[in-house]
């Protein structure tokens, strides 16, 4: 085996390997290194390699470490690592060609364990390559002769021609419902809202530029001082965190709309919890869900793959214009004994004889005059939270601004609300859609107001009406330095870059929607709009099975023209047949021998045969290399080689 | 063939004992318009095989000893003022001859070898502004000691692409050894040889040599052995389409040698290694081979069609 073969199979393993180095144990990682290193320089320096007790010893050595880590030899994590060390142990003993192999179908097939862990494109691509090298490497194996360049040629050429049967496979392969693999651990484990908001929750999740969702509107969007995203709505304040409280399911909303209705598909990334956010107000979803009485809709079980759906919203809307008395208590809860200069100033408000609509103005404009600050790092609160902010730092985010004016709201008798969800979003003008990330989340507060129901007020506005007319980053521009490179960009990229991005962004969206999402429904709406009337998994299968041949036979049948085109005439087919012949005798003629030689050397160990052989020989050498094309001396020259006995 | 082409074998076989392959590639070589660089030690022979055959062929000869302070109007010519007339006059070099002998072409410097070699490319030289045209036929042989020798500039790859061959001479085997020791002194015969061809005739069989037939089948086959040389990973380089029109003109004049009007593969794998010989070069784990044994792999790697 040569060198540059080994060399070529290292930098294959490597390939494979590499990526799962993230999450494998670092001793995992630093063995596979170790042998791979290891297996180089044995190759380098032309040592023999390591004794079989020696790499029993490892082996067994490795599998108690698994066994220790990860208490299970089987397994998604313990499987993988039981792979890569193998793989590479198995470098170790590569003696023969039939090692190669094993090294080169393994690699194949850890190539495939990479995507229980990244589906992205990058990491596609990052297989691709992958699997070229590999598949290089295999060529060299089988024809150690062709340069590197033709080699690569070759691989290229193999790997194109699996397009159409990938393309066969992946569009007509049964799909399975779920993520890979479909445990609920296996979904992507990503920061996302949480159902407590306590100061600094929101202002720490902005700092992610994570996608949250991607929104497409059917008509056109609305303006986006009207974008909030509904996710969890808080009624409990305990002092310092804000958290749902008891639940009601029973009771259903009342909804009166005063808009018209606003339809659009979501595009959720995986946040392992159950909220599916909607524009305030929601109205219809395509999804099994349920609205409840505070019009959170929420899924059948927590998303834990990417979920796209449908929805209806109404933008102006009464909700629950009559409360039953006790939602109207929950929303009045204070946490006893704290926060005495924020119940007085609500008391002030109040005082005056004011009513409701007037005490939300009151406070909103208390809000901005007062000096209040909008940022992204607010200095630390004691017990008496709400009074320090109102009082003595004022500056906050947007769930201080939120908690404070539900605060006092409460203390003034009005029945209030936090609503937490995201606000806004970015819009892609290449692909026409709106990516809303973790940097978007935002809270605000509804009241109810006798006679109107629930209604939106979104402190924020007031303090910071950049954050909700374009995105954080214009509402802190001095602080944008903290924000996440994605939020960051938004506030005044260079055109190039953005183009580039939101050409990324919409590339992965496309990525998300038509690869990874292409789940049964997906491929039963394709089917159908191909024209395919019954869709059953018997005529999937057929059309499957069918499909693949027809495209092998196609290759099949280019090869083989190829080769038809190279068949011999039949004064070579005559030769070929003739030195057939005499290589039964046990006179076989070597593929470079010419004719002439050929002869001769016939004649030199069977000198009966010479005669023949020597006019046969120039009479074929006179057809094919000569001159001579007359059918005559063709037939003569057939009929010879035919009539020849040995 | 005609006659004197025998002839001609005949008078060099006798003084040149044992190398019948020399022979025949050397003339071979002319045959095809090539020239030919023969590769050996000193005092194999290399000399006496071009005198042999400048005098068995009736061809001027001139023999220009390479060494290290050659400058190219050794080659070449010079003009000189002749006081009589006030004028200047041209001397011709040593170039201009039918046959050269460049002996010991890696002794000189760049600056003389690619005189020569321009002068073997061109079939002319230009001398202060005036191109002179070299006779007919013009055939060069070169000689070089193996390059590893103390003192010498070896042939860049590119220069040693203008000659058609690269041969060797080889030791003489015992029995021509023998001969050579009990025979008369090689400088005396050669002193009495007669000439056995016209040089008209020469350029009339070097036009013949155009005109044998390479069937397609042919053309397949040294198509075939370019492409393995392109493909397979032993060689530094594959073969340029120089080298294949080389390999054919080489294979048309030794099958005209063998009194054929067609070529066959066994011309060109008989060629093989005088064509491809300084125009290969193996790589990696395959550069410890020499270069015969690669030649030799070359034509048993490729099928004919």
């Amino acid at each position: 085996m040569s060198k540059s073969l080994i060399y070529g199979l290292l930098l294959s393993v490597l390939m494979v390997i590499a990526p799962h180095a993230s999450h494998l144990p670092l001793w995992v990682s630093s063995l596979c290194v170790t042998m791979l290193l290891w297996r180089a320089y044995l190759t380098f320096s032309g040592n023999a390699l390591p004794k079989r007790w020696l790499l029993t010893l490892i082996t067994v050595a490795s599998l108690g470490g698994i066994a220790v880590n990860f208490y299970a030899l089987f397994g998604r994590e313990a499987a993988v690592t039981l792979l890569m060390l193998m793989v590479t142990l198995k470098l170790l003993e590569l003696r023969a060609a039939r090692d190669a192999m094993v090294l080169i179908y393994m690699s194949c097939f850890i190539v495939i364990t990479n995507f229980f862990y990244s589906q992205s494109i990058p990491t596609a691509l990052y297989m691709i390559a992958t699997l070229a090298v590999v598949v290089t490497t295999w060529i060299h194996l089988h024809a150690p002769n062709i340069a590197l360049k033709p080699r690569l040629r070759t691989a290229a050429i193999l790997l194109l021609q699996a397009i159409p049967l990938t393309l066969i496979l992946f569009v007509l392969f049964p799909r399975i419902q779920g993520p890979l693999w479909g445990l609920p651990q296996d979904a992507f484990a990503s920061s996302g809202l949480d159902d407590k908001m306590a100061p600094g929750s929101l202002s720490r999740l902005s700092l992610s530029d994570a996608v949250a969702f991607r929104v497409n509107y059917a008509d056109k969007p609305p303006a986006r001082d009207q974008m909030y995203w509904r996710g969890p709505v808080l009624w409990h304040f305990d002092g310092s965190t804000w958290t749902p409280g008891r639940t009601i399911h029973s009771v259903a909303p009342q909804f009166t709309e005063l808009d018209k209705a606003v339809d659009y598909s979501v595009t959720l990334e995986p946040h392992n919890k159950t909220w599916l956010f909607t524009l305030d107000m929601p109205d219809k979803i395509s999804v099994p869900a349920s609205l409840t009485h505070d019009f959170q809709v929420l899924g059948k079980e927590p998303v834990n793959s990417r979920l796209r759906y449908e929805a209806r919203s109404h933008l102006g809307f009464h909700a629950n214009v009559r409360e039953a008395a006790w939602q109207i208590q929950r929303a009045l809860q204070l946490p006893p004994a704290l926060n005495p200069q924020a119940l007085q100033l609500a008391a002030t408000w109040r005082g005056d004889g004011a009513n409701d609509a007037a005490v939300v103005r009151n406070a909103l404009s208390y809000f901005n005059r007062q000096g209040f600050q909008y940022t992204l790092e607010p200095p630390p609160l004691g017990v008496n939270g709400i009074d320090d902010f109102l009082f003595t730092t004022k500056k906050g985010f947007c769930e201080h601004y939120a908690s404070a004016f539900v605060f006092l709201m409460r203390a003034a008798h009005i029945p209030a609300r936090v609503v937490t969800g995201y606000q806004g979003g970015e819009f892609n003008y290449i692909g026409n859609y709106y990516i809303v990330r973790q940097s978007d989340a935002h809270a605000w507060a509804e009241v109810w107001l006798s006679g109107q129901g629930w209604v939106r007020v979104d402190p924020t506005a007031v303090i910071a009406p950049a954050r909700v007319q374009t995105n954080v980053a214009a509402a802190v521009p001095n602080e944008t330095a903290a924000l996440p490179f994605m939020a960051r960009m938004v506030s005044n990229p260079p055109a190039w870059l953005s183009n580039l991005r939101l050409n990324w962004d919409m590339l992965a969206f496309r990525w998300n929607q038509w690869v990874l999402g292409y789940n049964t429904e997906r491929q039963f709406a394709f089917l159908t709009s191909l024209g395919m009337k019954a869709i059953t998994w018997q005529n999937m299968a057929i059309i499957m099975t069918s499909g693949i041949w027809l495209v092998i036979g196609l290759f099949a049948l280019f090869m083989l023209r190829h080769l038809f085109a190279r068949q011999p005439d039949k004064v070579q087919a005559a030769w070929l047949r003739l030195c057939r012949k005499l290589a039964k005798a046990g006179l076989p003629r070597a593929a470079h021998e010419g004719a002439q030689d050929y002869s001769i050397r016939i004649a030199a160990a069977r000198p009966e045969l010479a005669a023949t052989l020597h006019d046969l020989a120039a009479r074929y050498i006179a057809l094919r290399y000569g001159a001579v094309q007359d059918e005559q001396a063709q037939r003569e020259f057939l009929q010879r080689a035919a009539a020849l006995k040995i | 063939m005609s006659q004197s082409l025998n002839n001609v074998i005949k008078q060099a076989e006798q003084i040149i004992l044992g190398k019948p392959q020399q022979i025949r590639l050397a003339l071979t070589c002319l045959l095809a318009r090539g020239h030919l660089l023969i590769e050996d030690l000193p005092g194999v022979g290399k000399t006496t095989l071009a005198h042999v055959l400048a005098c068995t062929l009736g061809l001027q000869f001139q023999r220009i000893q390479f060494t290290s302070d050659l400058l190219p109007a050794d080659i070449l010519g010079v003009s000189v003022y002749q006081r009589d007339n006030e004028k200047f006059e041209f001397h011709p070099g040593p170039i201009f001859a039918q046959m050269i002998l460049a002996d010991e072409v890696n002794r000189a410097t760049p600056k003389a070898q690619s005189a020569l070699l321009e002068a073997m490319e061109e079939q002319q030289v230009t001398i202060e502004g005036t191109t002179r045209a070299l006779p007919a036929p013009f055939f060069v042989i070169a000689t070089q000691n193996p390059s590893y020798q103390v003192g010498t500039f070896p042939l860049p790859e590119s220069q040693l692409d203008r000659f058609l061959m690269r041969i060797q001479m080889g030791y003489p085997d015992a029995q021509a050894e023998r001969g050579l020791l009990s025979g008369v002194d090689r400088r005396e015969i050669i002193a009495r040889l007669s000439p056995q061809m016209e040089s008209t005739e020469l350029l009339a069989l070097q036009q013949r040599v155009k005109a044998v037939l390479a069937s397609p089948a042919l053309l397949d086959y040294i198509q075939a052995i370019l492409r393995h040389t392109r493909e397979a990973a032993r060689y530094a380089h594959g073969l340029s389409p120089r080298a294949g029109l080389a390999l054919l003109s080489a294979a048309r004049a030794w099958a005209l040698l063998d009194e054929r009007d067609a070529v066959i593969p066994e011309d060109v794998q008989a060629v093989l290694p005088g064509v491809v010989n300084h125009r290969l070069q193996a790589i990696g784990e395959y550069s410890k081979q020499n270069n015969g044994t690669l030649v030799r792999e070359l034509i048993e790697a490729v099928a004919i069609p």
